[in-house]
């Protein structure tokens, strides 16, 4: 398949809006967006997150997503050597399709979100015919 | 007759030599902001420890147990795979494309010796985690203070 060889990436920081309530570093997941003809599909990585500690809003046409991660440590642990900080993952979209908000589906997996926002019925992309006249 | 303050085998380009190397490490270093992790190789790893382990972490992201292979010989630790982002339905459009695909390997050297019997991985919502056991000569022993 792919004969790409992966580089390592700084994590994107989410920049400073209001001050939370929980101490410690926010990041910009990556995402993949893409659409078929029933629905937009996003899918993100966020390593460290839990399937129940995933946060999906949609609002007006805004959705955001966010995600807590579990303690990065065990306890009694003392870091020797970092590379990588770990935190909180926060994303906002705007989306530009009418969502049928009933069937919104959304899993987690190995620390990768994947959501399916189907559309709504009148946004669906309708075959116009031209009559040959 | 000016009088020039000279400390027995001072040589000025030594000096400058050194401060060429300072500058260097500043700038690899990103100014002590970041650490050097844009010049590692995939996947960065951070590395704790407690009394009777070593831990290695890296963030993997939708890779499969299955899909690691994980080698230790002496002190230094192999991790090979292959992130793959299974294809999507030929119908798509894609909007963005930002998570990446591709094969990784990497060797790192263990900041301490490790008992190559003990040694335990697992991988949890994208994180994989190396469990590995001390021996018994290089854990730290608590000294008892005898009161006379």
């Amino acid at each position: 398949m792919t004969e790409k060889e992966l580089t390592p990436k700084v994590k994107e920081e989410v920049p400073a809006q209001a001050e939370r309530v929980r101490p410690g570093r926010i990041f910009v997941p990556a995402v993949d967006i893409f659409e078929t003809p029933e629905a937009l599909v996003l899918v993100a990585d966020m390593p460290g997150v839990g399937a129940d500690k995933v946060n999906l809003d949609l609002k007006d046409n805004n959705l955001t997503i966010s995600g807590e991660i579990s303690p990065p440590l065990g306890e009694g642990e003392t870091l020797v050597s970092r590379e990588y900080y770990t935190g909180d993952y926060y994303r906002e979209f705007h989306l530009g399709e009418m969502i049928d908000r009933n069937k919104i589906e959304a899993s987690m997996n190995d620390g990768v979100l994947r959501l399916t926002l189907p559309k709504a019925e009148k946004a669906k992309p309708r075959k116009i015919e031209v009559k040959v006249g | 007759m000016p009088i020039i303050w000279r400390e027995p085998n001072y040589d000025p380009f030594q000096e400058l030599a050194q401060l060429q190397r300072r500058m260097e490490r500043l700038f690899q270093t990103g100014f002590g902001l970041e650490p050097l992790s844009w010049r590692g190789v995939y996947p960065l790893v951070n590395i704790s420890e407690d009394h009777d382990h070593v831990y290695v972490r890296a963030e993997l992201p939708g890779v499969k147990p299955e899909e690691l292979e994980i080698t230790l010989k002496d002190n230094s630790l192999s991790l090979r795979g292959e992130r793959k982002i299974p294809a999507e339905e030929k119908n798509v459009n894609f909007h963005r494309r930002e998570r990446e695909s591709g094969f990784f390997r990497r060797v790192l050297v263990l900041p301490a010796p490790v008992d190559p019997a003990k040694v335990e991985a697992a991988c949890k919502d994208g994180i994989l985690t190396l469990k590995l056991a001390k021996p018994e000569e290089v854990k730290p022993r608590r000294i008892k203070v005898k009161a006379k």
